[in-house]
């Protein structure tokens, strides 16, 4: 990008016109009073929460409860050399090919793909029946998966294919979104591009507000629990 | 989006008259206030968030000018652009010049309230860019030339019957010639159709729900995945925002997200939730290559220092459209702009021009229901009641209204002349309409009288009981 289109660069003059209106309506001339920006940089900077919904104990069986709830099939194994087996299961029960593409995720590096099954690690392209992917976590309070974007992980696999595998090991379940958000600034400061937060298939009631499934992403989404991690 | 809320007598009496329109509507009827109220039956914490929820947005409004700074600073930090814009002029003239920087030519978009508010896609187009809208009850409506007739379900006033014809029409350029009639084929036609729009825009335009100061991020709430496809898949990504949808952290917009699906669709979480920041980083294998934020003003600034600062805090949740009656009788488009029902009949008045939509405000039987439903506390009741008097005094309400308004006034500082009025008013209502009840007709209030009965007072006037009590 050249300098004139760069941020500050761009239309200098809607952007001071647009914070003087601001200042003005909040009856203050200039930028803010030294010691209350501070302030406001310290509460930015502590990340304090505010009431969190009482989400039991169990946050294994809230997890499943919730996801069930929200349209998406579980299953449970004890480790990763269990996971193709489930994930055969998924595809036999849809009439699906074994032709998938796969994240290249930690969970996944330690699966053996059966030497018969086509297991692609790219971007999804537009005809993709099936992905399997790992995530970054998931969130008990609502049965939300949460998946974000990298070299290894990209976040076409999500949106694209008809059907989305997750694979969800133990230790990776968290309780509320807040903690979700103290696990990302911990292991990916910065962010990365895109955070998914996924709670359910792709879904429309636009039609006569009838709810219907795939509408533009995963027609179902499949999770496999994986105890062992 | 050019307005018509001066039409609004005559918009609304259509579409009282308008029998597929009043079928749409009867279907989807108490739907989504049904599912609101089981979803916050089961939050018992939902009162308490709605507190917090008001508080943090009022903060935020204290020092908007702070953190839309931050946000932008973090936006540029992580290798975005972001523009601002004073005006829908201005907000489409930066948009048409990224996407022909970007030599454009096909544009997919995701539903961006502010994107109707500026007409960005009549822009694009007197540009020479082909424009197709993915979420499928905007993409319904494009189709049939018609704006949003609800804010989250853009399509809700088209049967199943209209959609089929809609795609029998525009879907044979695809070679599809057959006619979907069940929702499972419609949903299924528009996928094929969308995917292939998808795959090969050049840039995507998307609207946020939130923006988050601490992160420089845009937070876009969907269920269909158009969004995240519309965001992720072109080289470009450009994001249409109000400048009130900042927020400070990512703790602050958990309780925005968990207020925001209950109260528009009775969901704890809508399906698709997502962060983006910025572009594709190192070694991403795809991604968008540019990101840019429009921060749009249009009014907004204006509101945060006068009497209709609570409007402010609106996140566009569509509970106050569910609750209406008058909404529920004559639907979006009567209200003749982007915004309909109780949040449109402020927002619209404020941002056109009371004059060109003083009817609105006025459409509101001060049931209170959207006030009392609204997940950020706005007093919409208030709100409506304050424009009313904006309209009196500006003179914009008909002379008939005014004698009777200064005749009451004139009466009701004089509590002898009250009650002797009322009390003999009642009297003559009673007697005349002795018989049956109910008058069929009566001068002045042949504005009731004409599509039903008014009924006769019953008992003493409510003075008399108030005194006897």
């Amino acid at each position: 990008m050249s300098d004139a289109t760069s941020s500050a660069g761009r239309t200098p003059s809607a952007r001071d016109a647009i914070l003087a209106a601001v200042r003005r309506a909040l009856r203050r001339d200039g930028a803010l009073d030294v010691s209350i920006a501070a302030a406001l940089d310290a509460r930015l900077a502590a990340h304090a929460t505010h009431l969190k919904p009482a989400v039991g104990d169990d946050l294994v069986d809230r997890l499943v409860r919730k996801l069930e709830a929200v349209h998406v099939s579980v299953s449970r194994v004890d480790n990763a050399a269990d996971v193709v087996q489930a994930v055969g299961e998924h595809l036999a029960a849809h009439g699906l090919p074994q032709r998938m593409v796969v994240a290249d995720d930690p969970v996944l590096a330690e699966v053996d793909w059966p030497r018969n099954w086509a297991v692609e690690r790219r971007p999804a392209c537009r005809d993709d029946r099936v992905a399997v992917t790992g995530v970054f976590a998931a969130v008990a309070e609502a049965g939300t998966l949460a998946l974000v974007s990298s070299g290894d992980t990209p976040t076409s696999l999500n949106f694209l294919p008809d059907d989305h595998i997750a694979v969800v090991g133990r230790g990776q379940i968290v309780r509320h979104l807040e903690d979700l958000w103290a696990r990302l600034r911990e292991r990916l400061p910065g962010l990365p591009r895109a955070v998914n937060l996924v709670t359910g298939p792709s879904k429309t009631a636009d039609v006569e507000q009838t709810m219907q499934y795939g509408a533009h992403g995963p027609r179902r989404l499949h999770v496999i629990l994986l105890e062992e991690r | 989006m050019r307005s018509a809320a001066r039409e609004f007598r005559a918009r609304a009496r259509e579409a009282l008259g308008n029998a597929s329109l009043q079928t749409a509507l009867d279907r989807a009827g108490g739907g989504f206030a049904d599912k609101r109220r089981e979803a916050v039956a089961e939050l018992p914490e939902f009162e308490r968030l709605r507190a917090q929820a008001k508080e943090i947005k009022e903060h935020t409004l204290a020092h908007l000018d702070f953190y839309l700074e931050r946000y932008e600073s973090q936006v540029v930090a992580s290798g975005g652009h972001v523009h601002w814009a004073s005006t829908a002029e201005e907000a489409c003239r930066i948009v048409v010049d990224i996407c022909r920087n970007a030599g454009a030519s096909r544009i997919t978009k995701g539903k961006s309230m502010v994107g109707e508010e500026v007409a960005l896609n009549e822009a694009l187009e007197r540009a020479g860019m082909e424009v197709v809208e993915t979420d499928l009850g905007e993409y319904i409506i494009q189709l049939a030339h018609e704006p949003p007739s609800h804010i989250i379900a853009p399509a809700v006033h088209k049967t199943r019957s209209q959609i089929t014809e809609l795609f029998h029409e525009h879907h044979r350029r695809f070679g599809l010639h057959g006619r979907a009639t069940d929702v499972a084929a419609i949903v299924d036609e528009a996928r094929t159709v969308l995917r292939q729009a998808f795959v090969s825009a050049d840039v995507g335009i998307t609207g946020a729900n939130f923006l988050v100061a601490e992160t420089g991020s845009t937070v876009l709430v969907t269920n269909e995945g158009n969004g995240d496809l519309t965001a992720s898949l072109p080289r470009v990504h450009i994001v249409t925002a109000g400048i009130e949808k900042v927020v400070p952290t990512l703790e602050d917009l958990s309780v925005f997200l968990r207020l925001l699906g209950r109260s528009a669709t009775g969901q704890e979480m809508s399906a698709y939730t997502t962060l983006f920041t910025g572009p594709r980083r190192a070694g991403d294998s795809e991604g968008p290559e540019e990101y840019h934020v429009l921060l749009l003003d249009h009014g907004r600034s204006t509101m945060l220092g006068n009497e209709f600062h609570d409007m402010l805090r609106c996140i566009r949740c569509g509970a106050c459209l569910n609750h209406c009656p008058v909404y529920g009788s004559i639907g979006g488009h009567a209200y003749g702009w982007v915004y309909p029902g109780p949040m449109g009949s402020v927002l619209t008045p404020l941002m056109v021009g009371l004059g060109e939509a003083v009817d609105l405000p006025q459409a509101c039987t001060m049931n209170g229901r959207c006030g009392e439903v609204c997940p950020m506390s706005i007093p919409l009741p208030s709100l409506l009641r304050r424009l009313r008097m904006r309209a009196f005094e500006q003179n914009l309400v008909g002379m008939r209204s005014r004698w009777g308004l200064s005749a009451w006034a004139f009466a009701a500082r004089r509590p002898w002349l009250y009650r002797t009025v009322a009390r003999s008013g009642s009297w003559l209502l009673r007697t005349l309409g002795r018989r049956r009840g109910a008058l069929r007709r009566l001068p002045l209030a042949g504005g009731w009288t004409r599509t039903r009965d008014l009924p006769v007072p019953e008992g003493p006037t409510f003075l008399t009981q108030w005194q006897r009590r």
